[in-house]
């Protein structure tokens, strides 16, 4: 989709501001955020893809006034909801009880669903599995799509329509633009490809500035031989 | 979660404490449901808040620089290497920086990062500000954390868009032969891991 959170080569944001000494949360309720939600994930209450999909779905107005973890705390909520897990209604007189003081369900010793737990989290996700050969080798020249998806895809747009080359064959890897939306995993090759910056920028390019992005074989088409020079 | 609200403005925040009862709630019913044990959350926050670190990638980059084997296997195989050392659970693809060279990741669709081997990312490299501008001018970008690269230097961009996780090897900096393994972990930063510092060279008082 052409998100909000798709932000490579906008132009109108400042500076980078730093923190000197940052902290790892900056408010107790960011750690939870980050555990419920790794916990969700261990759980297999969503996958990755969707994930990342929920939280591109939020109203940009909402994405652009929102801190990191708010995104998260909407993306679990919103994906929780869908799933049929909790209800609004249910979270917010939830909501309603602690702030009376009353906790129907308070945090307690479940040594079990801990021992469960832990083992999910320890478990390496594998992103890579067996797919279909790859149709292009290191050096290849490349050109990506050009459409406007409306779900979740990992090809930005700023570039899309560029032409690059293969730089790396990492392997067969689970596609997110189906994995996000119900479609299965359809494993297949993914790419490093490089793009020159004149490539993507034009004119303003910086020098000697190549960006390097991660790429699925679904994103990419052949680059036709330039007019007038003769394939090999 | 903001329906409520459509203010514009960066810097807005919800009043914390409905946030913070927002996310106890929301705890309260996955743990009533059985669904999550709150000890597993506190397990995960204590694990990024204690053990998970940049100091776990600067064991990596200190051992590159002193075995050059090892350095091999690393820039071949990052997730192999790593786990020589006990790190793992990540796809990790290690570059190197060399003279006229730089390397620097940024994730431009959301944040994606080597958490096993640096933690969680700091705010500044989650922000729209880096995000947006890494890629398109990464040597201005460079320039406002201090890094003032000769225009012939190429700087190669990673933009972390699938599930293979970055890892820029910096240089190792003039004046540390001396100096042992652990020594040399110490003076890796976070930053030199993202590619956006170099590792300098010891201040002649420390030597």
């Amino acid at each position: 989709m052409n998100g909000i959170h798709d932000m490579g080569g906008m132009h109108g944001f400042g500076r980078v501001d730093r923190e000197e000494n940052e902290p790892v949360f900056h408010a107790a309720w960011e750690g939870r955020v980050l555990g419920i939600s790794r916990a969700c994930s261990a759980q297999h209450l969503f996958n990755i893809d969707e994930s990342r999909h929920g939280i591109e779905r939020m109203a940009p107005v909402d994405y652009l006034a929102s801190s990191y973890y708010e995104r998260w705390l909407d993306r679990t909520v919103r994906l929780l909801v869908e799933k049929g897990v909790i209800t609004r209604e249910e979270l917010e007189r939830r909501m309603a009880q602690l702030a009376g003081g009353v906790d129907p369900a308070p945090p307690h010793r479940d040594p079990k669903l801990l021992d469960r737990m832990l083992r999910a989290t320890k478990e390496r996700a594998h992103f890579r599995q067996p797919g279909p050969p790859p149709r292009f080798v290191t050096g290849d020249r490349v050109l990506t799509r050009s459409d406007a998806p409306v779900g979740h895809t990992r090809l930005p747009r700023y570039a899309r329509g560029k032409h690059g080359a293969i730089d790396t064959v990492h392997g067969s890897f689970i596609f997110p633009d189906t994995n996000a939306h119900g479609q299965g995993e359809q494993p297949h090759a993914l790419y490093s490809v490089r793009f020159d910056a004149a490539d993507l920028w034009g004119a303003s390019a910086e020098p000697c500035a190549p960006v390097h992005l991660d790429l699925w074989e679904r994103y990419l088409e052949p680059a036709v031989t330039a007019p007038g020079r003769s394939p090999s | 979660m903001s329906d409520a609200h459509h203010e514009h403005g960066h810097h807005h925040r919800e009043p914390e404490s409905v946030l913070s009862l927002r996310v106890r709630a929301l705890e309260s019913l996955l743990v009533e449901k059985k669904l999550v044990a709150s000890e597993a959350v506190d397990r995960i926050v204590g694990a990024y808040e204690q053990d998970i670190g940049p100091h776990n990638g600067a064991k990596v980059v200190a051992r590159a620089w002193v075995d050059p084997a090892y350095k091999q296997r690393l820039l071949a195989d990052g997730t192999e290497a790593i786990e020589e050392l006990g790190f793992g659970g990540v796809d990790l693809k290690v570059v190197e920086n060399r003279p006229g060279v730089h390397n620097m990741v940024v994730c431009t669709l959301c944040s994606c990062y080597p958490h096993a081997l640096i933690g969680l990312p700091p705010v500044w490299y989650k922000s729209f500000e880096y995000r947006s501008r890494a890629v398109r001018e990464p040597r201005v970008v460079l320039r406002e954390f201090g890094v003032d690269l000769p225009e012939s230097a190429e700087i190669r961009i990673w933009d972390s868009s699938a599930e293979l996780r970055y890892l820029v090897l910096p240089e190792r900096p003039a004046g540390t032969e001396g100096m042992s393994e652990a020594q040399l972990a110490e003076m890796v930063t976070r930053d030199a891991m993202i590619g956006v510092a170099l590792v300098r060279s010891p201040a002649p008082a420390a030597r």
